[in-house]
C-alpha cells in the first residue's frame, strides 16, 4: 500500500499503524518513558529524536515527523539501549523496523547516508550473490559525486592497500568479480523471500 | 542444651523484625504460647537500621522500645536469637519445627558492661552499619539491642582475643565451649515474617556501585544520617570524608526492571523523599539535591509528604532514569542521561550518589525451608495450601512499616484461629 492509502486507513491511529506494519512495532506501547535508552545511545547527541522520544511521538500520532525523520537511520545496532531497557523492548529492532517501513512508503529523507549505503550494498549483492568489496567501496566513495570520490579515495588509499595486502580485498575484483556458484538459484531464493515478505505485508496491512 | 516448652497450641513466629515482633506480641498478649525465632543476635530487623520513619519523621527506636518492653514483660513469649527454622513437618494444628541455633559464646549472665569488647583487639566489618564501619570481635550489635547481651564473633575463637575476652568478663558470661544446637518442638501454626533484603546493587552494572566508593545505597545512607551511625550522623562521603552537600538520589535502582526485580518496591520513593529532608536539614541553604525518577509513587496519604518535599527549594526533581555513572579524577560520580522533560542530555557531577535500592525477599526462592506458595518475585502468597503457615509483613510484599504491622496483626489472628481449632476452642 502507498503512503496515502496508509494515512487513509489508520487516520489518527499511528500507534496502530506501527503495531500492524513495523517489525516489533507491537512493543512500542510497552515503553514507560524512563529515558534510559536515550541516555545510553552513544550517537544520541547527533540525531533529532532519541528512541524514547520516537516512541512518545508514535503514541502522540506524529506520523509525518517520525517516518520522515533520519533518527532511526542513525542507529548503529550497538544494542546498548536493549540491554538496559527495564521493559526489555527490542529497541534496535524497532528502529530498523521503522526505517524499513519508511523506505517501503518512500519517506526516507533525501541523501540519508545510511539509506544510500544500504541501497548500494543491496544492489551490489544482487549482481553476483556476493558482496564485491572493491566495487562497494568505490561506489561508496563516489556516492557524493566524482570530485568528492577522488578526494576520499586518495585519503583512504592506505586503508585500501592494507586490505589488499592482508587478503581482505582483491584488486582483480574490478573485472567482474567472483559470485555464488548458482546465481540463478540465488536470485530465485531472493525472489521467493520477497514474495513471502510482500504477502506478509499485504496481510498485515489488510 | 536449649529447652523450649511447646505444644500443638504454640504459635511459632519466624523472623523478629517489626512484623514478626508485632505478630508474636499480639498473639502472646491474648494468652497464646509463642516461640519467636530470629536469625540475628537481636530483634527489630531492618527498622533498627533506619534513622527516621516517613512520613512523620519520628524515630524507629521509639516504637521498637515499646515493643521490646512488651516482649520483656510477657511470660508467654519465648525468644530464640541466632536461630533459624530449617524444617517444618506435619500439618495445621500439629507441626514439628526443627530449629538450628548458633552459639553466641555469651550467656545470660552478661550485663552488657562491655569489658570484653575493650579487651578484644580484632575488628570486623560492622553488618549493622552495612559494612560502613568496624566493630570489635566481641560486640553489642547496636546500642538498643534486645536481648542486651554481647556476642562473640566466631572468627576470634581459638585466638588470644577469645581468651582475653573471657578473662575480662567479671560475670563469667563468656562460654567458649558453646556448641551449635539443633532442637525440635511442636507447634500448631506458623507466622512467617522473614522480611526483605536490599537488592545487590553491584548487579546494576552501569551505576558502578562496586567500582565507585561514592555511589552508595539508600540503606547505607540511613546509617550515614543516623547520629549513632559510623560517621556520627555527618553526611560525608566514603572515599575521602569530604562533606557531601551535592547529593543525587536515583530511583528504581533494581526495581521495575525486567533485568533485575520485576516489582515496584513501593517504599523507595518515600524513602528517598525522606532522605532529601536529611540533606536539607544537615546543610540548609548549601544543600543541593537532585532526585532522578521515572515517576514518583507517593500514594494516598503520602501525597502530602511529597508536596512538602517538592516545596524544598534545594531539591530538584529530574524526570529521568539515568543511563550510567562514571567517576571523574576527583572521585566525584558523574551521572549521565536524558531529561525526558524536554529531551535534554545531562552529565551532572555530584559529591555522592544514593541508589534507592529495591526490596527483595530475604529468603531465596529456591531454598525456602518450608513448603509454601511463592509468587514469581519470591514473596509469599496467601494460599489455602499453605495450611497453618501465614506470611506477615514484607515477607509477603514490599511494604512500609505501617502496612507490614497491619498485615502482621492479621496473620496473628489467623494463627490464633488455627491453634484454637487444634485446642477444640470455638474459633
Ligand atoms: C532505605 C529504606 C528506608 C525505609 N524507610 C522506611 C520508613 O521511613 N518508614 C517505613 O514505614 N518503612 C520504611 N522502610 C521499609 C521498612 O524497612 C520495612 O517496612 C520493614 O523493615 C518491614 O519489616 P519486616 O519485619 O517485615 O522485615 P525485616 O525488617 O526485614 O525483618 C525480618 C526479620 O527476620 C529475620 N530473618 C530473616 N530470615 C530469617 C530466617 N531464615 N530465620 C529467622 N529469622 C530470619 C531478619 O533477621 C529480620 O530480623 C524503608 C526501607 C528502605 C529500603
Ligand atoms: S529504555 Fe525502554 S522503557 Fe525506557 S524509554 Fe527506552 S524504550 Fe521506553
Ligand atoms: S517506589 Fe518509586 S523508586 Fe521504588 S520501585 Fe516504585 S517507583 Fe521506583
Amino acid at each position: 500500500m502507498s503512503n496515502t492509502q496508509m494515512i487513509e486507513k489508520y487516520r489518527t491511529h499511528f500507534l496502530r499503524e506501527v503495531e500492524a506494519n513495523v517489525e516489533e512495532g507491537e512493543w512500542v506501547k510497552m515503553c514507560m518513558q524512563c529515558g534510559v535508552c536515550s541516555g545510553s545511545c552513544p550517537l544520541g547527541k547527533h540525531w533529532a529524536h532519541p528512541p524514547q522520544e520516537i516512541f512518545m511521538m508514535i503514541r502522540a500520532g506524529k506520523r509525518e515527523e517520525v517516518l520522515t525523520s533520519d533518527s532511526m537511520w542513525m542507529c548503529t545496532s550497538c544494542y546498548n539501549c536493549i540491554v538496559r531497557c527495564p521493559r526489555e523492548l527490542p529497541i534496535t529492532h524497532i528502529m530498523h523496523g521503522l526505517a524499513h517501513y519508511a523506505k517501503r512508503l518512500g519517506l526516507v529523507p533525501e541523501n540519508q547516508p545510511t539509506a544510500k549505503f544500504a541501497q548500494l550494498f543491496w544492489d551490489n549483492l544482487m549482481k553476483k550473490g556476493r558482496v564485491n568489496e572493491l566495487k562497494l567501496g568505490l561506489s561508496l566513495y563516489f556516492m557524493n559525486g566524482f570530485a568528492e570520490g577522488v578526494k576520499t579515495s586518495l585519503a583512504r588509499r592506505k586503508l585500501g592497500m592494507n586490505m589488499v595486502k592482508t587478503g581482505r580485498m582483491n584488486p582483480m575484483e574490478i573485472l567482474g568479480g567472483h559470485g555464488v556458484k548458482d546465481l540463478s538459484g540465488f536470485k530465485k531464493a531472493i525472489q521467493k523471500a520477497q514474495e513471502l515478505e510482500d504477502a506478509r505485508i499485504a496481510k498485515q496491512g489488510a | 542444651m536449649t529447652e523450649v516448652v511447646a505444644t500443638n497450641e504454640t504459635i511459632l513466629v519466624v523472623g523478629g523484625g517489626i512484623s514478626g515482633l508485632t505478630a508474636a506480641l499480639e498473639a502472646a498478649e491474648t494468652g497464646k504460647q509463642v516461640v519467636l525465632v530470629e536469625k540475628r543476635p537481636y530483634l527489630g530487623g531492618r527498622v533498627s537500621q533506619l534513622y527516621k520513619y516517613f512520613p512523620k519523621l519520628c524515630f524507629p527506636t521509639c516504637g521498637l522500645e515499646i515493643h521490646q518492653r512488651r516482649a520483656k514483660t510477657n511470660p508467654n513469649l519465648r525468644i530464640l536469637t541466632m536461630a533459624e527454622v530449617t524444617d517444618l513437618k506435619g500439618e495445621a494444628g500439629k507441626y514439628t519445627a526443627t530449629v538450628k541455633l548458633k552459639p553466641r559464646y555469651v550467656n545470660e549472665n552478661c550485663t552488657a558492661c562491655g569489658d570484653c569488647a575493650k579487651a578484644v583487639e580484632a575488628e570486623f566489618e560492622d553488618e549493622y552499619n552495612y559494612g560502613l564501619g568496624k566493630r570489635k570481635g566481641a560486640y553489642l550489635p547496636y546500642r538498643m539491642a534486645h536481648p542486651a547481651q554481647y556476642v562473640l564473633d566466631p572468627r576470634i575463637l581459638g585466638t588470644e582475643d577469645a581468651e582475653r575476652a573471657k578473662a575480662a568478663c567479671k560475670y563469667n558470661a563468656i562460654d567458649l565451649d558453646m556448641q551449635e544446637e539443633t532442637i525440635e518442638f511442636p507447634c500448631g501454626a506458623v507466622i512467617w515474617a522473614t522480611g526483605w533484603r536490599p537488592y545487590d546493587a553491584a548487579k546494576i552494572q552501569p551505576y558502578g556501585y562496586d567500582r565507585f566508593p561514592n555511589v552508595i545505597t539508600s540503606v547505607e545512607f540511613e546509617r550515614l544520617a543516623d547520629p549513632s551511625g559510623p560517621t556520627g550522623g555527618k553526611l560525608v562521603r566514603p572515599s575521602d570524608g569530604k562533606e557531601a552537600k551535592n547529593i543525587a538520589f536515583i530511583q528504581c535502582a533494581g526495581s521495575r526492571d525486567r533485568n533485575h526485580l520485576l516489582h515496584c518496591s513501593r517504599i523507595c520513593c518515600m524513602a528517598s523523599l525522606k532522605q532529601c529532608t536529611y540533606v536539607a536539614d544537615a546543610w540548609g541553604e548549601e544543600a543541593d539535591v537532585s532526585l532522578y525518577y521515572i515517576d514518583i509513587r507517593a500514594i494516598d496519604r503520602f501525597e502530602d509528604f511529597y508536596t512538602k518535599v517538592r516545596a524544598i527549594e534545594q531539591v530538584k526533581f529530574i524526570k529521568s532514569k539515568p543511563a550510567s555513572i562514571v567517576q571523574d579524577q576527583d572521585g566525584n560520580p558523574v551521572v549521565h542521561g536524558v531529561d525526558t522533560e524536554g529531551y535534554k542530555r545531562y552529565a551532572n557531577t555530584h559529591d555522592l550518589v544514593v541508589l534507592a535500592i529495591g526490596m527483595e525477599p530475604s529468603v531465596d526462592k529456591d531454598s525456602f525451608p518450608v513448603d509454601i506458595v511463592l509468587n514469581r518475585e519470591g514473596f509469599i502468597e496467601a494460599d489455602p495450601s499453605n495450611g497453618g503457615v501465614f506470611a506477615a509483613g514484607s515477607a509477603s510484599d514490599a511494604l512500609d512499616v505501617n502496612r507490614a504491622v497491619q498485615h502482621a496483626t492479621g496473620a496473628a489472628l489467623r494463627a490464633i484461629q488455627v491453634v484454637n481449632g487444634a485446642a477444640g476452642v470455638e474459633g
